[in-house]
């Protein structure tokens, strides 16, 4: 039993039979009338939606659409977030001066200032990246400084004994020696960042996943509702793949 | 004298005061000694007395020093290239591989892969971890990551090789071992030794000359010469001589680490009444 624990497909396979129990469990909870109908469908309907979802509402240009907006605000938290999290790690009186600042951006509800955002970028894709920039920023730039000071001092006396040059010293140790703290970052400042691009779409009607979850809520098409939510999950999914085999390649050792 | 080889390191009155003008700590006083090319030489010392300050101002860590620390006409106020520095704590980057984490400093120099590559197995072969070449410090024990750490330093091949308590955190077996390995390769490379420690054993097991050091402020009590035979290997802790120097000079330092332990427990007095 315990060599099957062990098999690589394991775990992928593991957590599909338990997303599928769970189904099954809603399922007969709601057909025996404990759970109510009206609130939550059934999942074997939620299934059928889907490929209603899929040839009616198209599905792939919205998820292509509600994609494209966060890889745009994703790496785009990633590139400004990654080098201000660094500028504060190099100039201390300045970390001192905003990182509770900081801290409190990634607490505040960003999302709900959308009609400012409308005002500047307009109704349209410039106002969900920005938004969902502006909500993922906070945690990629707090854990880069996070990482950048933790670096082991050990380490970096190892640098100076070797005679090496302040961008050797970054690229070399602190860098690569942050990189898993960075990583956090990202993975939360993408989640972030996905919150606010289907919470905008949905908020302001506009773009992909986001406004077909609210388009589908006012028709009160529960099931397809339901389905347009996995697939947000499946871009979740996907987005956290590929986060995966980025911090594989950057981090072999871990 | 003519006859005898020019000092490898010289080490000439060096003292370090932290602190400010209102509360100081000498933490060095006048320290003085020389060390040979191809000799080992151990420096050892109750907690507190400086052993770290020393190896910080020698390999170049630790600037605004009083005296001198010597490389041949150069006066250290930096990193060395001719120093090399293995420390304390374990240094490996996690983020290599042993043969990456041994070519480090080849690579920082511009040196082919191929080339650094094929020195790199050299030393690994040489600190006993060939066939750990594309493990990653993770995957390694703490005595072979040290080992990893020594690799690194020698490949530069550095004149002078400074360690810090390198087996502080390794078990007395491991320490033992690792112990056997440092002489077997200082010999075979003559590499002028010098070693920072707070271990009586570790220091008579390997040093031609053990410099003992007192309690704060720092400064040397007496300089030892360890006449035991060489090639050495651990066997030597079983003889009569080298338990003769262990009590020896443990006469010297039993009354400076008391002293030491005294103001440990003064200090944590103070601090338990402060609260």
């Amino acid at each position: 039993m315990s060599s099957l624990f062990r098999k690589p497909w394991f775990p992928v396979t593991f957590g599909g039979m338990c997303f599928v129990a769970v189904g099954v469990i809603v399922e007969v909870l709601l057909r025996l009338g404990i759970l109510n109908r009206y609130i939550l469908p059934f999942p074997s309907e939620v299934l059928a939606a889907m490929v209603r979802v899929i040839e009616e509402e198209d599905i792939l240009g919205r998820m292509a659409v509600s994609g494209m907006e966060m890889v745009v605000s994703g790496f785009a938290v990633v590139l400004v977030g990654v080098p201000l999290g660094t500028l504060l790690y190099r100039v201390r009186v300045l970390r001192l001066a905003v990182e509770d600042w900081i801290a409190a951006l990634a607490a505040a509800p960003i999302v709900l200032a959308f009609p400012l955002f409308l005002v500047i970028f307009g109704r349209g894709m410039g106002t969900v990246i920005a938004l969902a920039f502006c909500f993922g920023l906070a945690p990629v730039v707090l854990k880069t400084t996070e990482g950048l000071v933790g670096t082991r001092q050990v380490l970096i006396n190892v640098g100076k004994s070797l005679n090496m040059t302040s961008p050797q010293m970054f690229w070399e140790i602190l860098f690569p020696s942050a990189l898993p703290s960075i990583f956090t970052g990202i993975r939360l400042s993408w989640t972030f960042c996905l919150i606010a691009v289907i919470g905008v779409e949905f908020l302001v009607n506009i773009g992909g996943l986001g406004q077909l979850i609210n388009d589908l809520a006012e028709r009160y098409d529960m099931p397809a509702t339901y389905a347009a939510i996995t697939f947000v999950i499946l871009v979740s999914v996907l987005f956290f793949i590929l986060l995966e085999r980025l911090e594989k390649w950057l981090q072999p050792a871990r | 004298m003519s006859g005898e080889k020019q000092a490898a390191l010289v080490v000439e009155n060096v003292s370090k005061r932290f602190g400010d003008a209102e509360e100081s700590v000498l933490a060095c006083d006048r320290v003085s000694f020389e060390v040979k090319p191809g000799e080992f030489v151990a420096v050892i010392g109750p907690s507190g007395c400086g052993k770290s300050t020393l190896f910080n101002i020698i390999g170049g860590l630790l600037g605004d020093y009083e005296g001198a620390v010597r490389v041949g006409d150069v006066r250290i106020d930096g990193p060395h290239p001719s120093i090399g520095m293995v420390f304390q704590e374990e240094s490996t980057f996690p983020w290599r591989n042993v043969i990456d984490n041994v070519a480090f400093p080849l690579e920082l120099r511009g040196v082919d892969k191929l080339q650094r590559e094929e020195k790199a197995r050299h030393f690994i072969d040489l600190v006993g971890l060939d066939g750990f070449e594309k493990r990653y410090p993770s995957q390694l024990s703490g005595g072979m990551k040290q080992r990893v750490s020594i690799a690194r330093t020698l490949i530069s091949q550095p004149e002078i090789l400074l360690m810090d308590e390198p087996f502080a955190s390794l078990d007395e077996q491991t320490r033992l071992l690792l112990g056997d390995k440092i002489t077997q390769i200082q010999q075979q490379l003559k590499q002028t030794t010098l070693l920072i420690t707070h271990n009586l054993t570790e220091a008579v097991q390997l040093a031609d000359r053990i410099v003992v050091m007192t309690y704060r402020p720092g400064c040397i009590k007496r300089i030892v010469n360890i006449d035991l035979p060489r090639p050495r290997t651990s066997d030597v802790v079983g003889s009569d001589a080298f338990g003769h120097y262990v009590a020896e000079i443990w006469n010297d330092l039993r009354e400076e680490a008391s002293r030491g332990m005294q103001d440990s427990e003064a200090i944590a007095r103070a601090d338990r009444r402060r609260v």
